[in-house]
């Protein structure tokens, strides 16, 4: 026989059999897909940003598909998007409020007191493991930027008090920067929130004042001046409950550090004003 | 015995598979960012090159050698490997999803990576037996393996200890990082064949 003809042959059976092997393998191991995962998947932002707590957007698809959970699980999707989603598995939308991350600490370089010069790895992780951080205060934000580094929104940025500061316009609330914190010091809030009680310290007050000027001392000065009732002192620091906050400012004058500030963080124009 | 265990050590340490006969060099930077992903590559590696270098030498003893047509190496072992993998894929998707949710993403990946067809013809041009092919198959992907998790072991403490100057970050000192281990792995050429 030809030398090609024998080559064609051998090659092209070759090929026949796995063709073959493969299509009854497809045949016989297949796996029925529901195909609105897909198209859920299509709708997700496909960021993968693991906010929802799945490994990835086609994740949490198959999820809502299951059922496991809402429609709207996705903390970044857009209102459009988490509509036709619901439209898709026929579940009713329940309408949850927008979050955004928030800077729990106001420490900065001219407020708050380190302990020592850190020069290791930079890295919040790192420098918590180091005798506890830098910082004075060991609930404060040490700064090094390891909330920046994990937010794949480009929503944070180091300020230039060496404090991270957060654009509201980015943030989808994925709660990246919530998660690699070792202080916890971003947290979510919903973006009506007024008033914000920004320390995480539960030191008492003399403790805190010893380590910061701008720490929460649990006076419970702005417990007594709300008219809302809005204002817990939960183990010696102050909680604004943004369901009962209408805003008023109150707080903001009366507060001594000047800790409780509207959400924007500016500081109270009592404080502007007396420096 | 010895002979399989000198095998293993030179397929492993000596003349490893990535950084002295340089082949899957494009997983030992594309998946090495996180220990996870080079542990879920190593084993979906491990796992196919096995498969495939002895289905390949398999088909190259029954059919090439006996038609006389050795040149078609090539094409036909990249097309048993690929079907191979494709046929892995679907029967793990079914019977074992957990495994497949873990190697599933770097099945396809394999598919078309030179580490599985590298060993698979160094098979033939040796002329292991049987037994050698899959001993030297697996030990191959093992050393493959061994390094991708060293690698992405250094390069996580590179990036931890974010030392790297900006313009060698990602990609370059991640070539830096393999030359060097190549030269260290060089060191212990000539311990065997």
């Amino acid at each position: 026989m030809e030398p090609v003809l024998i080559a064609m042959l051998a090659v092209g059976a070759i090929g026949l059999i796995a063709g073959a092997l493969l299509s009854i393998a497809a045949k016989v191991f297949y796996v029925p897909v529901d195909p609105r995962v897909g198209q859920i998947g299509d709708l997700l932002p496909g960021a993968n940003c693991g906010g929802c707590g799945f490994a990835g957007c086609l994740d949490l698809a198959g999820a809502i598909v299951n059922g496991q959970v809402p429609p709207n699980a996705c903390r970044c999707a857009s209102e459009e998007a988490n509509r036709r989603i619901a439209a898709l598995i026929g579940a009713a939308l329940e309408e949850r409020e927008r979050e955004i991350a928030c800077i729990f600490c106001k420490g900065d370089a001219a407020h708050a007191r380190r302990r020592f010069r850190y020069l290791g790895i930079a890295d919040c992780r790192a420098a918590e493991l180091v005798a506890g951080g830098d910082k004075a205060c060991r609930y404060g934000c040490l700064g090094l930027g390891t909330c920046v580094a994990a937010c794949i929104f480009d929503a944070l940025r180091m300020g230039e008090d060496g404090l991270p500061v957060v654009n509201p316009d980015r943030c989808t609330a994925c709660g990246a920067c919530v998660r690699i914190c070792p202080r916890h010091i971003p947290r979510l809030v919903p973006v009506s929130q007024k008033a914000i009680a920004f320390c995480t310290s539960h030191d008492p007050g003399k403790a805190v004042k010893e380590v910061c000027e701008v720490g929460c001392i649990a006076c419970g000065l702005c417990k007594k001046v709300c008219p809302e009732k809005a204002i817990e002192i939960v183990s010696l620091l102050a909680v604004v409950d943004p369901a009962k906050c209408t805003g008023c400012g109150k707080c903001f004058e009366k507060c001594p550090t000047g800790i409780i500030r509207p959400a924007t963080g500016e500081a109270p124009l009592r404080r502007e004003a007396a420096a | 015995m010895q002979d399989y265990l000198l095998m293993i050590v030179a397929a492993v340490f000596i003349n490893n598979i990535v950084l002295i006969r340089f082949m899957g060099n494009c997983p030992l930077v594309g998946v090495t960012s996180s220990m996870e992903s080079a542990f879920g590559m190593g084993a979906a590696v491990v796992f196919v090159t096995t498969l495939a270098g002895t289905a390949c030498w398999i088909v190259q003893r029954l059919v090439l050698e006996p038609l006389g047509i050795e040149y078609l190496q090539t094409l036909v072992f990249i097309l048993i490997i690929a079907s191979l993998v494709q046929f892995v894929e679907i029967v793990l998707q079914k019977t074992a999803p957990p495994l497949y949710r873990t190697l599933g993403i770097y099945l396809p990946l394999i598919t078309t990576n030179c580490m599985v067809f590298g060993s698979s013809i160094l098979n033939i041009k040796q002329d292991h037996t049987f037994m050698q092919t899959l001993v030297f198959s697996l030990a191959s992907a093992v050393g493959f393996s061994l390094v991708l998790v060293f690698m992405a072991g250094l390069r996580e403490r590179m990036e931890a200890a974010g030392k790297v100057p900006a313009a060698l970050c990602g990609v370059p000192i991640t070539l830096i990082t393999a030359g060097m281990m190549g030269l260290s792995f060089a060191g212990l050429l000539g311990m065997a064949k």
